[in-house]
């Protein structure tokens, strides 16, 4: 993304973010729950980017993850926990599962891998289906409370949105300051090539089970957030397409690329929404559009931006080259 | 104890559906590094596609030779052209990912121009018991078994006992060298995915009287397929026809005597175990590490 001015940068980043600020005000209770819905599955989605485009490591299991996040946060605020609280057990009991289904990825790689998460992703629907005692079973959690931030109570849409807006805003950063930390260096060294991070001295045990243990705590995170979202859950939309859907997101935004994930779920979540006035074809129309795309570019939107830059980049150095050869032979 | 050989009967009749499933993905996975999951609704899909036939006044076996011809069309030759050439070289997971797509756009295609409802289904054999050592087995299970049987022998036959399987053989385990020895590379992956394209109908033909025809029943056997594959051996075929068999016995065991609430639970267990002590699978051979 270097080919634009940095100036030129900030603006276009003050101006989306002013955007996501006021553009929602007049919007109606629908279109601020899919925005908000946009908002949870972009941590979400961001979550699974560190694991998989920065780190390397394929998880299908997201969507376990988002769902761990929401049972917990549903059970403690039904049981009168503040929702901070109950994101925080959110993020603990994610890392905690995380950190555990990393160790598959210590033994086996790639598709072994993808297995594997997937087969604990199907396991996880199945406790949350049948333990009816702590999850409701099919019956799910009902009236699940919004919560009072400063006093300010969220249980009208608007306010929720900026809950779920300002959540992004933290994780964002968070992300961002990571993926530029040494850490952030290291999951890419894992990436890139294993043998030769660990001859550099990079501890590749303990950061192949970080990345998965922090990619799924921010997988907790939008679950704690989609429970008050949608105020009931049931185990349907934990199962393993929202796994898939998750991947996709990450690899349609483009893996590896920071504003990936945020491209991806605005695909995933608010595509749909616009071809809805194509009635029963929208899902279809979808679903081809992302062929599409991949066979188009398979590294995702962002991989196209990327191309264009380094494109546009070469040409522009092979511009001053010339310039400066018939300069040279001018001199001569 | 009839219980229990009724469960061994039944298990093995699902059994070998999913074995027929799983060696069309090892198939896809060996030439070409695909790992379809679409593979489910590949096998949901020629059921429909018979059903239409059907409907449009043809009669059941006409139905069913079309419901073939328009499978190994759609899900070989234009899933092969359209999808995956385009996209074998980028590497797996792009591809894996847009499999996924295709399934979604296969199942809500099945639900907005055929029906939402599950439609039953012809069998081709015909229903009723017959009695083996003084057991009432459903002839709808001995039928499944025989028809499945009779496929995989058949293509075993062909890989390992012709010039051309030996040729596919060739392709899927070092195209690079086949390719010096003369072996026409590209035609062989196109045959393996008319193969597979093949055996998910056929799959489609035994198993779709059994669970009737729905546009979501593709996402149950997809798993299924996918957990035989790996449990039997990623890179064999033999391995995924044992995969099959067994998942289809632990699933209709597990149903009997763990829980039917997590009769699904059983499979993936053994799946996970297996993947961590013996990542090649059952019968596979170690996949040699690249880096």
């Amino acid at each position: 993304m270097s080919g634009f001015g940095k100036p030129l940068k900030i603006a276009l980043g003050l101006l989306v973010i002013a955007g996501l600020i006021v553009v929602p005000m007049n919007f109606n209770r629908y279109g601020l729950f899919i925005l908000s819905q946009w908002a949870v599955m972009t941590i979400a989605a961001m979550g699974l980017n560190l694991t998989l485009g920065y780190a390397g490591q394929v998880s299908l299991a997201q969507g376990a993850f988002v769902g761990i996040g929401a049972y917990a946060a549903a059970i403690m605020t039904t049981h009168g926990w503040p929702l901070p609280a109950a994101i925080l057990v959110a993020i603990v009991l994610s890392f905690a599962v995380g950190w555990v289904l990393g160790y598959p990825a210590l033994r086996v790689q790639h598709h072994y891998l993808a297995f594997v998460t997937l087969a604990f992703s199907t396991l996880a629907f199945l406790v949350f289906r049948n333990e009816s005692w702590l999850t409701g079973g099919i019956y799910g959690i009902s009236n699940i409370p919004r919560p009072h931030f400063f006093g300010i109570p969220t249980n009208k849409p608007l306010p929720f949105y900026y809950v779920c807006l300002g959540s992004l805003a933290i994780v964002s950063l968070a992300v961002w300051w990571l993926i530029r930390s040494p850490w952030g260096r290291a999951f890419m060294a894992l990436r890139e090539n294993p043998l030769r991070a660990q001859s550099l001295g990079i501890d590749t045990r303990r950061y192949t089970l970080m990345a998965f243990a922090i990619g799924s705590a921010l997988g907790g995170v939008a679950g704690a957030l989609y429970a008050p979202l949608t105020q009931y859950i049931d185990p349907v939309p934990f199962n393993l397409s929202l796994s898939l859907d998750l991947l996709m997101m990450v690899i349609v935004g483009g893996a590896g690329f920071y504003f990936g994930p945020f491209l991806g779920a605005m695909i995933a979540v608010l595509l749909p929404e616009w071809l809805r006035f194509t009635e029963g074809y929208y899902l279809m129309l979808y679903a081809v559009a992302v062929m599409l795309l991949l066979i188009w570019s398979p590294t995702g939107i962002l991989g196209i931006l990327d191309r264009y830059l380094a494109a546009r980049r070469t040409k522009a150095a092979s511009a001053l080259r010339a310039v400066a050869k018939s300069r040279l032979e001018a001199a001569q | 104890m009839s219980g229990l050989f009724d469960l061994l009967v039944a298990g093995l009749a699902t059994g070998a559906i999913y074995a027929l499933v799983a060696v069309g993905f090892t198939l896809l996975w060996q030439t070409s590094q695909t790992i379809n999951f679409a593979q489910g609704e590949f096998v949901m899909l020629p059921a429909f596609l018979m059903l239409a036939a059907m409907h449009a006044g043809a009669p059941f076996w006409l139905a069913i030779v079309l419901g073939m011809l328009l499978s190994m069309i759609l899900l070989g030759l234009a899933f092969k052209m359209l999808l995956v050439d385009p996209m074998m070289r980028h590497g797996v997971l792009p591809l894996a990912i847009a499999t996924m797509a295709l399934a979604i756009g296969i199942k809500e295609a099945v639900k907005q121009f055929f029906s939402a409802e599950a439609s039953p289904f012809p069998s081709i054999v015909p229903t009723g018991d017959i009695s083996i050592l003084g057991h009432a087995v459903s002839l709808q299970s001995i039928g499944v078994l025989v028809v499945a049987i009779l496929a995989v022998l058949g293509l075993t036959t062909l890989l390992n006992r012709t010039s051309l399987g030996h040729q596919m053989q060739a392709a899927a385990q070092n195209p690079t060298v086949a390719r010096i020895i003369g072996v026409p590379v590209e035609r062989m992956i196109l045959l393996t995915f008319l193969i597979n394209a093949f055996l998910v109908a056929l799959a489609s033909l035994l198993i779709t009287p059994i669970y009737l025809a729905k546009f979501s029943s593709g996402e149950v056997l997809g798993q299924a397929a996918f957990i035989a594959a790996i449990v039997g051996g990623f890179n064999q075929v033999r391995g995924a026809i044992a995969g099959g068999l067994l998942i289809g016995v632990l699933d209709n065991l597990a149903a009997a005597y763990v829980s039917t609430q997590y009769r699904a639970a059983v499979p993936l267990i053994f799946l996970i175990a297996v993947i961590l002590f013996r990542p090649q699978g059952l019968l596979g051979r170690a996949e040699e590490r690249t880096v």
